[in-house]
C-alpha cells in the first residue's frame, strides 16, 4: 500500500512578493490552517527586482532575502525550497512536484513568476549565454562581468539596460541590440529614451536599435552574432534580456485557462475551483485595457498576492482588484526615471511636457478627459504613489493640470491632503 | 499581545503654515535649513516656497494646511514593495526603519506610498522618511501653535495591558459607559493589595459587589451605605493597620453618594486625614436609580426630577435644573487633603499620573480623585460618543483638569487658555437641548467664573 498522500489546507507555489503577501493575508484571517510553500528556488525568498543590484555589487547577495527562516516558523509555514511544481492535477486537488512528490491541497495559489523568454535565433543553442532571473543567474553574471572585455546585451528593457550599465562601469565595451526602434519602450517615451540612450553612448556603450540578430555561432572569443543588416559582433559575454514569459508548463491538462499568463478574475481565482494565481504569472484585469493583461511588476504582484490570500482564506474584507497600473522606476548613470500609468496617448488625450536641457529634467503627463492617465519623469522626482492614486481614483484634474505639470511634487501632495489623507 | 505605538499627531485647524517644524526637521536630519530636505512636509493649498507657504484657496473656511509625513502604517506598502528588504516595521516602536546598507535607491517605495511619506532627498540621492527621532521628534516641540503633538498614550496600553485585571469579565454597565474603563484601569493600577468600598450607585450596579454570592472583583469589596462609606472604609483601614498589613483603602463612589448624603462622612474622613484613596465617579446625578438630580448636576440640565416643559412644577414651565452644581473637588481642596485632583477618561495619561500621586498620598493621608464620567443614558447622547463628550467638557473648560497638594498648591495639568465655546459641549448631548439663549449665557458665564475662580488658586500657588 502506498503511504497516504500529504495534505495541506493552503498550498502556495512560488516564494517571491505575491507568495509572501498571500502568506500574510492568509495568516491574518486563519492563524492555524496548514500552509505549505513550495518553490523551485533553492534560497530564502528574494525579489527578482533586486538582482541587477546583486550584479552591480550594490547588494550583498547574502543580505537580499525578504524573509528569514524564523518568519516561516512564526507563521507556521512549511517552507520547501528547491521543490518546483511539475504538474497540476486540479481535478484531484493535487500538485505534483519535480521530484515526484504529490501534495494534496484545499486551496492552491500559483505564484510561479516568469522565466526568461529566449528568442528563437538560429544557433542560440550552440553558444553559452547569460540570463538574469534568479539569484544564481545574478551571481554568475556578476562574476562574468568582472572578466568581460567585449559584451553584447540582447534586449534594451530595464533588465538589459541595468546589466549594460554594470558592464560599462566594469570597463567592458558594450553593445546593446534591440529589435524595436526605441529602448525601454513601454515605460518611457522617445524623449526619455533618447536621454537614456545619450547617457549610455556618452559612457561608451553602442546601442543598435531596430536591429535583429539572425544567427549565433561559437567563436574563439565566445559567441559571434550576425545582424539582419549583415553586421557581425563578437562577444565574450552574451546576455539575453529580451523579456520574460510566465512558467506555465505545469498547467498542461489541468484545465486552468491561460493566455499570455494564467487568466484570473477580480479576486485572482482561475478558471478552476480552488486554484488562484497572482504576480507575474497571472493575467488579470488591467486598468487601461478592456481585456486582462499580464502586468509583471512588483507592486501588482504584492497587491494580487494579498487579494489571492484573502480570497483563499475566505476573508470577507476583500475588495475586488481595481486593475493593474504600470509603475516603474529606473536609475541610469546617476539619474533617475519614474514611470506611472499608461504611456499610450490615444486620440483626444492631452499631452503636457516640459524639458530643461540644462538640468536634464524632463516631465510628461498624459490626460484623458481631464483625468491623469500617465506621468513620466527623468531627474524630476514626484510621489509615484500619489500619482497612481490620482489615476486610479479618476480624479478630474482639469483645473490643476498646468500646475501639476509645473510642480508635480507639491501639487500632488496638495491633492492627496485634500482628498484621501 | 500586540503593541500600540506613539505617534505624531497633526491638527490642521491649528497650523498656520509657519514651517518651523520643517526647519527643525531639516536641521535635525541634514544639518541644513532646507525645507525640501525636511521629512515632515507642511502642504499649503497653493505654492510652497521657502519662507512662506501660501494659501491659494479663497474659501478661508476650509482648512488651509495639511501635511505629508510617514504615517508608520500598520500595513506599510513601502515595505511590501521594497525589493531589497531595506524597509521594515519595528515591532517595538512601530517605526518603519530604513536600512541604508540594504537600500538600492530604486525608489519603488515612493511609488508604493500613497501619502508622500517616503520621498527622494535629491541632495543625498537616497530616500528619506520620518523615524520620529527615536521617540523625541524634533518637529513637535518647535510647533508654537500646538498643531503637532506627540501622542504617547499607547504606553498605557503597552504597560497596563500586562497588569492583572481585578474586575470580573463582563460587567452590567449601560452601553457606551466609560465607568467600566475607569474601574478596570483604576483597580489595575492600585493593585491586588486593596480593600474596595463601593456604596450604592452605578459601580456596584455594574457588578463590583457581584452576583449570586460571588464578588465582581478579585479584591475584597464591600457595599456600605451611601451615608457611611468614608467612615466604614476608615475603620477597615485602621484595623488592617493595627494588624500590620499594608493595604490600600479605596472607595469608588458616585457623585450622589459623595456630595449629598455621604458628604458628612467624606468630610469627616478628610478632616481626620484618614489614609485612603477616595475616587468619585461624577456622572452628575443619581443615574442608576432613574436619573434624578444631585448637587453635582449642572444648571439647566434635564433630569427626571428637574424636568422641562409646562405643567411640571405646580403648573410652572420648568427648564431643567435651576441651581448651579456644587464644586466638590474644590471643597476637598479646602479640607487641605494630602492630594486632590480632577481627571477625565478622555485624558488617560493624565489620569494615570494622578492615580500614581494619589496612591502615594493615600499612604500618609487622605487622597481624593474626582473623575468626570459622561452618562450615555442619562445625558442623552449616542453610545459611541462618550470620549468625545468627555473631551469636549475639558476643551470648553466646563471641566478643568488640575491637582492640588497643600505644599504645592493647585496646578492645572491641562491649560485652560483658549477654551472652545461651551455650546460645543452643550450641543453634544440631549439633556441641554431645551436651553434658552439666556440659560446658555448663564452657563457660559459660570464656566468663565469657575475658571477664573480656580485660576486664582493656581496663581497664588505659583506666586502669580
Amino acid at each position: 500500500m502506498e503511504p497516504a498522500m500529504e495534505q495541506t489546507q493552503y498550498l502556495i507555489v512560488g516564494s517571491s512578493h505575491a507568495a509572501l503577501e498571500a502568506i500574510s493575508a492568509i495568516r491574518m484571517h486563519d492563524a492555524t490552517g496548514t500552509l505549505t510553500v513550495v518553490t523551485r528556488d533553492a534560497h530564502l525568498p528574494y525579489s527578482p527586482t533586486v538582482l541587477p543590484y546583486v550584479v552591480s555589487g550594490k547588494s550583498a547577495p547574502e543580505r537580499v532575502f525578504l524573509r528569514d527562516d524564523d518568519f516561516f516558523a512564526r507563521n507556521a509555514v512549511s517552507y520547501r525550497p528547491g521543490a518546483g511544481l511539475a504538474a497540476l492535477h486540479a481535478d484531484a486537488n493535487t500538485a505534483e512536484l519535480a521530484d515526484g512528490t504529490r501534495l494534496g491541497y484545499d486551496k492552491l495559489l500559483l505564484a510561479t513568476g516568469t522565466s526568461p523568454a529566449i528568442p528563437p535565433i538560429p544557433g542560440i543553442d550552440t553558444v553559452s549565454y547569460h540570463v538574469l532571473r534568479t539569484l544564481d543567474d545574478a551571481l554568475g553574471l556578476r562574476d562574468a562581468i568582472a572578466q568581460s572585455r567585449q559584451a553584447v546585451v540582447l534586449g534594451a528593457g530595464l533588465v538589459g539596460m541595468h546589466a549594460a550599465e554594470n558592464l560599462v562601469k566594469a570597463g567592458a565595451s558594450v553593445t546593446i541590440v534591440e529589435m524595436s526602434d526605441q529602448l525601454t519602450a513601454g515605460y518611457f517615451d522617445k524623449v526619455a529614451a533618447q536621454m537614456i540612450e545619450q547617457a549610455f553612448t556618452d559612457n561608451g556603450a553602442k546601442i543598435l536599435t531596430g536591429s535583429r540578430v539572425v544567427r549565433l555561432e561559437p567563436s574563439p572569443v565566445g559567441a559571434r552574432l550576425t545582424l539582419a543588416n549583415g553586421q557581425s559582433l563578437e562577444a565574450d559575454l552574451l546576455l539575453v534580456a529580451t523579456g520574460v514569459k510566465p512558467n506555465l508548463e505545469y498547467l498542461n491538462g489541468s484545465g486552468v485557462a491561460f493566455d499570455h499568463g494564467i487568466l484570473v478574475d477580480d479576486t485572482m481565482c482561475t478558471s478552476v475551483a480552488n486554484v488562484w494565481a497572482a504576480g507575474d504569472c497571472a493575467q488579470a484585469k488591467h486598468f487601461f485595457s478592456p481585456t486582462p493583461r499580464v502586468n509583471a511588476i512588483l507592486p501588482s504582484a504584492t497587491e494580487q498576492g494579498r487579494l489571492a490570500g484573502m480570497a483563499m482564506a475566505g476573508d470577507a474584507g476583500i475588495k475586488p482588484y481595481a486593475g493593474g497600473v504600470p509603475l516603474n522606476t529606473y536609475h541610469f548613470f546617476g539619474r533617475h526615471a519614474i514611470s506611472v500609468g499608461s504611456s499610450e496617448a490615444p486620440e483626444g488625450s492631452e499631452v503636457l511636457t516640459r524639458f530643461d536641457e540644462k538640468t536634464g529634467r524632463y516631465l510628461k503627463a498624459i490626460f484623458r478627459d481631464g483625468r491623469l492617465a500617465g506621468i513620466f519623469g527623468v531627474n524630476e522626482f514626484f510621489d509615484g504613489g500619489i500619482m497612481a492614486q490620482l489615476i486610479v481614483r479618476r480624479m478630474d484634474l482639469t483645473a490643476v493640470k498646468e500646475r501639476l505639470v509645473a510642480d508635480p511634487l507639491t501639487v500632488g501632495r496638495e491633492l492627496m491632503s485634500r482628498t484621501w489623507r | 499581545m500586540g503593541r500600540a505605538y506613539s505617534t505624531i499627531a497633526f491638527d490642521p485647524a491649528k497650523c498656520d503654515g509657519c514651517g518651523d517644524c520643517m526647519t527643525a526637521c531639516a536641521q535635525a536630519k541634514t544639518g541644513t535649513d532646507d525645507w525640501a530636505r525636511s521629512r515632515i512636509q507642511i502642504v499649503g493649498r497653493g505654492n510652497a516656497t521657502q519662507g512662506a507657504i501660501k494659501d491659494a484657496i479663497e474659501d478661508a473656511t476650509e482648512k488651509a494646511f495639511e501635511l505629508a509625513l510617514c504615517r508608520q502604517c500598520a500595513d506599510p506598502k513601502c515595505v511590501t514593495v521594497c525589493p531589497a528588504g531595506a524597509l521594515a516595521k519595528d515591532g517595538a516602536s512601530g517605526v518603519i526603519g530604513w536600512d541604508a546598507s540594504k537600500c538600492v535607491d530604486c525608489l519603488l517605495c515612493t511609488v508604493g506610498c500613497a501619502y508622500g511619506g517616503i520621498a527622494l532627498d535629491e541632495v543625498s540621492g537616497h530616500v528619506s522618511k520620518c523615524d520620529t527621532c527615536d521617540g523625541k521628534p524634533a518637529c513637535v516641540p518647535v510647533c508654537s501653535k500646538g498643531a503637532l503633538t506627540y501622542v504617547t498614550t499607547a504606553n498605557i496600553y503597552n504597560e497596563v495591558g500586562d497588569w492583572e485585571d481585578l474586575f470580573a469579565p463582563g460587567l452590567a454597565g449601560c452601553q457606551g459607559c466609560n465607568t467600566e474603563l475607569l474601574m478596570r484601569h483604576t483597580l489595575r493600577r492600585v493593585g491586588p493589595d486593596t480593600v474596595l468600598a463601593t456604596p450604592p450607585g452605578c459601580v456596584p450596579g455594574m457588578g463590583s459587589v457581584g452576583f449570586n454570592g460571588t464578588t465582581g472583583t478579585k479584591v475584597p469589596v464591600f457595599h456600605p451605605l451611601l451615608t457611611n462609606t468614608a467612615a466604614m472604609l476608615a475603620g477597615v483601614k485602621r484595623q488592617f493597620k493595627r494588624m500590620g498589613r499594608d493595604v490600600t483603602a479605596l472607595a469608588i463612589a458616585g457623585d450622589g453618594g459623595a456630595s449629598d448624603v455621604g458628604f458628612q462622612s467624606l468630610s469627616g474622613a478628610a478632616e481626620r486625614g484618614e489614609q485612603m484613596l477616595f475616587m468619585v465617579v461624577d456622572n452628575e446625578g443619581y443615574m442608576n436609580t432613574g436619573m434624578q438630580r444631585s448637587s453635582c448636576t449642572p444648571y439647566g440640565a434635564w433630569t427626571s426630577t428637574t424636568p422641562i416643559g409646562a405643567g411640571c412644577a405646580a403648573g410652572q414651565p420648568a427648564q431643567g435644573k435651576t441651581q448651579d452644581a456644587k464644586n466638590l473637588p474644590l471643597l476637598m481642596v479646602n479640607h487641605r487633603c494630602a492630594y486632590v485632583a480632577t481627571a477625565s477618561t478622555a485624558y488617560m495619561e493624565d489620569l494615570y499620573a494622578k492615580l500614581d500621586r494619589a496612591i502615594e498620598a493615600s499612604k500618609t493621608g487622605f487622597a481624593y480623585v474626582h473623575v468626570y464620567s459622561p452618562c450615555t443614558t442619562g445625558w442623552r447622547f449616542p453610545s459611541d460618543q462618550n470620549m468625545e463628550v468627555a473631551r469636549k467638557a475639558v476643551e470648553t473648560n466646563f471641566v478643568m483638569l488640575w491637582e492640588f497638594t497643600p505644599s504645592e498648591g493647585l496646578r492645572f495639568s491641562r491649560s485652560v487658555d483658549d477654551p472652545l465655546p461651551v455650546t460645543d459641549y452643550l450641543k453634544a448631548m440631549g439633556r441641554f437641548r431645551h436651553l434658552s439663549a439666556e440659560q446658555i449665557e448663564h452657563i457660559q458665564g459660570k464656566v468663565v467664573e469657575n475658571s477664573k475662580f480656580i485660576q486664582r488658586f493656581s496663581e497664588q500657588a505659583h506666586g502669580g
